[in-house]
């Protein structure tokens, strides 16, 4: 772009003012910032605000009607003392670890399924993203309903068959209670893993395969050392927000157990609503929020440095 | 190494068929060149070949065993694909050693194979990389690396050259063929390009609609096509064709559009008034007074010869010559064709008519 203060046509008495605001109008960057301001507002408003509020409520006393103090870090000294967040934290990892893995495998399975020529195949690809367009509270009350300690279909028809005498306490049991809600966050999150694998496999170029078949590959092998190393990428992807979203989730836990019976369903995020909102201890609430981060921190590093970055996707010579 | 026999093969995909009964002999150690427009069905034959297409009817055999129904890894072929299919996540090394490490082999025999097979090719100081690190024709010399270290019974093409620019084209062309020469492994070639199929085959099998046209030498398909359709395809520019009559009383001739008077060396028997099509190579043209008036339309000199594009008869023909003319457009200039050298199609069925 053309300077103006080297155009002589400028060079008149009143040449500085004039130069500073004429760079600023002709500054590339200057336009690249105003480009970036609505995207910019958007992030700060509803992500980098909220967050920062959320960490500086943590550090505070404050209640639900109350303003409050800065306190430092004793809400994290009370949690730390406190079995109950232990417990929640041990249950968010286990509701995360086994929901995480299971869907992958689910996903994987089905998406290779979807991946072959099978009859009805677009048919069968729109039906698997069912359990995900579904509302995550309709289905949650589905699966209430579905393991209601009276009127379960399950125990109904395990009954019918003879092979219970009494209906299974689904919701009721401590173990059974954990399994239902991983059951139920599985449901819903294998449509996103399969379909998102999927996409990823039909990048694979068949030829690639064919050049397999004629260098012997079985379809284990073929598998083994084709396939899954080119999905890599994107099932660090996939799996990064899968394990993002299982950490984080409330509403499913919300609808289906409030985090019962006997807290052993409770995971950080419903604990935290239940203090801050429930019992009104925003600080607390808080806390238990922020105590999140490091453990979503620890996954998303553990994608982007373990399984993102490979070197074959690389397009330049930099080895 | 094998000879290859594929006797009356059909292929037909649901009710549509594709195939209409090929045979095509292939001895020990032949290259042949399997060219013909898009649709003919020559990659669909070398995919059945290969064994990744099913064959309708008919039989494919290689050596003295039929293969129909024998798995792709068990003929003993190796195939090299238009897009080259190298695993982007394998370095070279690892791409040819791929199917030598799949049968088993220890890890030395493999490393063996690979640098022999990386030594003819000069590959080896790209045995590191990723193929996303290669050039075109790095990766193409890659693909026939992964054949050549199988040491094959028959090497399959799949139009490997369509990829790469002109340059590239000529200098791939002509190592495949040196290739061929010192491995003298039997070859079967695909191609639509008949530069490339000219040039590097022992035998041409030129297809059409999915039968073949015909089949042999390359310069017995330039100098005596069976008929217009092989006549039109090899040869570049291609064979000018003029319709017209027959003229066997008295000397032999051909009448050409508006009357245009054309030589003939001898015409076939009873054949005055004939509709047929006369077909003249461009580089059979000559300029000679008692030739057809022509009036030139556009003049393309390449440096080694020019090429004239003229109204002869009211239709466009082009010539070639290596002589270096002056000519403008709008120019008339008389075109002699070479009487023995020029080609007679009968008009309904596009048979060659003169010996």
């Amino acid at each position: 772009m053309a300077d103006i203060v080297l155009t002589p046509t400028k060079a008149k008495p009143q040449l500085r003012e004039a130069t500073a605001w004429d760079q600023v109008k002709h500054n590339r960057n200057w336009l690249g910032f105003w480009f970036m301001v609505p995207a910019m507002g958007f992030l700060i408003f509803f992500l980098a605000y909220p967050l920062g509020l959320g960490i500086w409520l943590s550090l505070t006393d404050t209640k639900i009607g109350r303003v409050g103090q800065f306190i430092g870090i004793e809400n994290y000294e009370w949690l730390w003392d406190d079995a109950i967040f232990w417990l929640s934290v041990t249950n968010t990892l286990l509701y995360t670890f086994v929901a995480s893995a299971i869907k992958f495998g689910i996903g994987l399975y089905l998406a290779l399924l979807l991946n072959e020529n099978l009859p009805f195949k677009a048919m069968l690809r729109a039906a698997v993203l069912i359990p995900f367009i579904v509302p995550t509270v309709l289905s949650a009350l589905a699966f209430w309903w579905i393991f209601d300690s009276q009127f379960s279909i399950i125990s109904w028809s395990l009954k019918h068959l003879g092979i219970i005498d009494y209906n299974i306490n689904f919701l009721g049991d401590t173990t059974w209670a954990r399994i239902c809600v991983i059951f139920a966050n599985i449901w819903r999150g294998v449509p996103f893993v399969a379909i998102t694998l999927l996409a990823g496999l039909q990048t694979v170029s068949p030829s690639l395969y064919e050049a397999a078949t004629l260098d012997g590959a079985t379809r284990w092998q073929m598998f083994r050392h084709i396939t899954y190393p080119l999905l890599t990428p994107i099932i660090a992807v996939v799996m990064t927000f899968s394990v993002l979203f299982t950490f984080t989730d409330f509403q499913l836990i919300w609808a289906m157990t409030r985090g019962g019976p006997v807290n052993s369903t409770h995971l950080m995020a419903t604990l935290s609503y239940q203090r801050a909102i429930i019992a009104g201890q925003l600080g607390e609430g808080a806390a238990i929020s922020s105590a999140m981060i490091p453990f979503l921190l620890a996954a998303i590093m553990v994608s982007w440095f373990g399984l993102q970055r490979r070197k074959w996707q690389q397009g330049e010579n930099n080895d | 190494m094998s000879s290859v026999q594929i006797r009356d093969v059909r292929k037909s995909f649901g009710s549509f068929e594709v195939l209409h009964g090929v045979s095509i002999p292939i001895e020990d150690g032949e290259f042949v060149v399997l060219v013909g427009p898009s649709g003919c069905g020559k990659s669909t034959l070398l995919r059945m070949l290969a064994g990744l297409e099913n064959i309708t009817s008919g039989t494919i055999s290689i050596g003295d065993r039929v293969v129909n129904n024998v798995q792709p890894k068990e003929r003993d072929i190796a195939m090299v694909f238009q897009n080259y299919a190298l695993y982007p996540h394998m370095t070279v090394a690892d791409n040819m050693g791929f199917s030598l490490k799949l049968r088993g082999a220890k890890q030395d025999e493999i490393s063996t194979g690979v640098k022999r097979a990386a030594e003819i090719l000069a590959l080896t100081p790209l045995l590191d990389r990723y193929p996303r690190q290669l050039s075109g024709g790095q990766r193409q010399r890659v693909a026939m690396g992964r054949a050549i270290v199988r040491d094959p019974q028959v090497f399959l093409f799949d139009e490997p050259l369509s990829n790469l620019d002109a340059k590239l084209r000529v200098a791939m062309r002509t190592e495949i063929k040196e290739l061929h020469q010192r491995l003298k492994t039997t070859t079967v070639y695909v191609t639509h390009d008949q530069i490339e199929a000219m040039t590097m085959a022992d035998k041409i099998v030129v297809m059409h609609d999915g039968i073949v046209e015909q089949m042999g030498t390359p310069l017995e398909l330039y100098d005596t096509p069976a008929n217009q359709f092989v006549a039109g395809f090899i040869g570049s520019p291609a064979m000018n064709f003029l319709k017209g009559k027959v003229k066997s009383n008295g000397s032999a001739g051909f009448e050409g559009p508006n009357g245009v008077k054309l030589p003939l060396k001898s015409a076939p028997a009873n054949s005055e008034g004939q509709p047929a099509v006369y077909g003249v190579r461009p580089e059979h043209f000559t300029i000679a007074d008692d030739g057809a008036e022509a009036e030139i339309v556009v003049v393309e000199p390449t440096g080694s010869e020019t090429q004239v594009f003229a109204k002869l008869g009211g239709e466009q023909v082009v010539a070639v010559f290596r002589e270096r003319h002056q000519f403008n457009p709008g120019d008339k200039i008389r075109l002699k064709p070479d009487p023995s050298l020029v080609h007679l199609f009968d008009e309904a069925t596009g048979k060659r008519l003169n010996g």
